[in-house]
């Protein structure tokens, strides 16, 4: 039997959580899919509150806001969601393959939203497959969603506000954290979270890479150097840390297996993380029904995915037939919302990677 | 190592369930995911790689990567950083694609 609804939501976190409140509210409806063991995406496991300057949900700590957008949801009855199902492929049909455990299912939606959000990338250096070296992510949501003590002692590669925030969230978890490496010349990442690390003790070396994990089953240790203006290790500069764990917070990807599948052209901004499904203004692929939001439309914040949610959301209502009064005024008022997210100089690469989608999809009209 | 007191957050425990990994009995709470009992227990090698027989561990913890898979129930290629724990799981360490039993 294959499951008929008017709108699959594919991956439940800040971004798919919005888009199905925003579809629901029109009547549309609506199943949400989420792989993880619970909804919320990369929100569940932030302990921190929140930024982005005049979203309603700032100042808010991350697992609390999945947890607001949970109970909207379950006011809405025409909006089911499907925990612990990971969407598998995207047929010529239209059909869309679900698998739950051991059940796997088939659902024909009339529209999609893709907000599966993004993963972690790697670097190369010697030893980087050994087990003890992470995506930063993983470390934090071993941490403080399984409630288990990750490591004792951490190398950090990365200043952005990922490696910061984590490197802050693991001293309070009682991890000793040996140093953080940033390849740039500065901090990527905020000065509040900087700051609050510095004051906790943890060098910040920049210019500095990882270039060994050393160990023969597991991570034992990590050597480390100082690179010059290519990026390239300063011989004589090595220096051995002692940890048994090595963290990557070097950037996330989006995850578009889907829109791949699904036939929406694709390309390398690396602005927004690396490949993206080109898309127009109401957040629609060129492929005809099929929308992205979130991380997995170029990577950015949660506050951006909870606005790209509500126009995708929307939008798919709308061109399901529902009637939606004020739908001019409602997409004005969310653009508005994104370019004032995007208005501080953390903004303006972003804002570049964007002017290259919207070119790209002007020319593939 | 389970976090005993956190500043933030409470962890709200469910039962302790044996399970078994590579034959001997550890605990860990059921519906976490494995990979979450494993790592109480120090155990952090899941598999070993395709080609050069390399010791793989936890990567993405979202069920992206295919770095921990393992066999579980005599299944291979389980996610265990996805997979919720249930009382008595043979969980084992896959060699290479892993076969099912
Ligand atoms: C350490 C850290 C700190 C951060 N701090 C901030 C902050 O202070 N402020 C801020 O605004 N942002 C912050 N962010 C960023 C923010 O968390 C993300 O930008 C946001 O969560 C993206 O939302 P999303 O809904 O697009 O994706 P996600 O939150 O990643 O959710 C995607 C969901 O889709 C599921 N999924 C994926 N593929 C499938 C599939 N095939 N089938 C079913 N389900 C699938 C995933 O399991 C996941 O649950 C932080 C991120 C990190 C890691």
């Amino acid at each position: 039997m294959i499951e008929k609804t008017e709108l699959l939501v594919i991956g439940g976190g800040p971004a798919g959580l919005t888009a199905a409140l925003h579809a629901g509210r029109y009547g549309t409806k609506t199943v949400i899919v989420d792989d993880a063991i619970r909804p919320g995406g990369q929100l569940i496991k932030q302990t921190h509150k929140f930024f982005g300057s005049r979203m309603e949900y700032a100042g808010t700590r991350g697992f609390q806001i999945a947890k607001l957008l949970l109970k909207e949801l379950e006011k809405l009855n025409n909006v089911k969601i499907y925990d612990q199902t990971t969407a598998t492929g995207y047929y010529e049909d239209g059909v869309l393959t679900c698998l739950k455990g051991e059940r796997y299912f088939k659902i024909k939606p009339e529209r999609v939203i893709v907000a599966t959000g993004a993963f972690e990338k790697t670097i190369p250096f010697v030893g980087n497959d050994l087990p003890g070296v992470y995506g930063a992510g993983a470390v934090q949501t071993i941490m403080n969603l399984y409630g288990v003590v990750p490591a004792k002692r951490v190398l950090m590669v990365g200043a952005g506000n990922i490696g910061l925030i984590i490197s802050y969230q693991l001293l309070q978890t009682g991890v000793e954290v040996a140093a953080i490496v940033e390849g740039m010349d500065k901090i990527g990442g905020y000065q509040v979270h900087a700051s609050k690390v510095r004051r906790m003790g943890i060098p910040i070396l920049t210019k500095h890479t990882i270039v060994e994990a050393v160990g023969e089953r597991e991570v034992e240790g990590a050597i480390i150097s100082k690179i010059d203006e290519n990026w390239h290790p300063i011989p004589g500069t090595e220096k051995k840390l002692d940890v048994d764990t090595i963290c990557l917070a070097v950037g996330l990807s989006p995850t578009i297996d889907i829109l791949r599948q699904a036939g929406a052209k694709i390309a390398y901004i690396p602005e927004l993380g690396g490949d993206v499904a080109i898309r127009d203004e109401f957040m629609e692929t060129t492929a005809k029904g099929i929308y992205v939001a979130g991380d997995a439309a170029g990577v950015e914040e949660a506050s951006s995915a909870i606005i790209e949610g509500a126009i995708a959301g929307i939008s798919a209502a709308k061109s399901l037939g529902k009637s939606i009064p004020d739908f001019e005024k409602q997409i004005a008022k969310l653009r508005e919302e994104l370019n004032n997210l995007r208005a501080g100089p953390f903004g303006e690469k972003i804002k570049l990677g964007l002017k290259k989608l919207k070119e790209l999809n002007q020319q593939s009209k | 190592m389970r976090i005993k007191e956190h500043p933030i957050l409470e962890f709200k425990r469910t039962r302790l369930v044996p399970f078994t990994f590579n034959g001997k009995t550890l605990y860990g709470y059921e519906g976490e995911p494995i990979i979450a009992a494993l790592h109480d227990n120090g155990i952090r090698v899941l598999r070993a790689s395709l080609k050069l027989n390399r010791p793989r561990g936890l990567f993405c913890a979202i069920g992206h990567c295919a770095s921990c898979f393992m066999v579980v129930n005599g299944k291979p290629n389980t996610r265990v950083c996805i997979e919720p724990l249930r009382e008595g799981d043979i969980v084992e360490t896959q060699h290479g694609k892993g076969e099912f039993k």
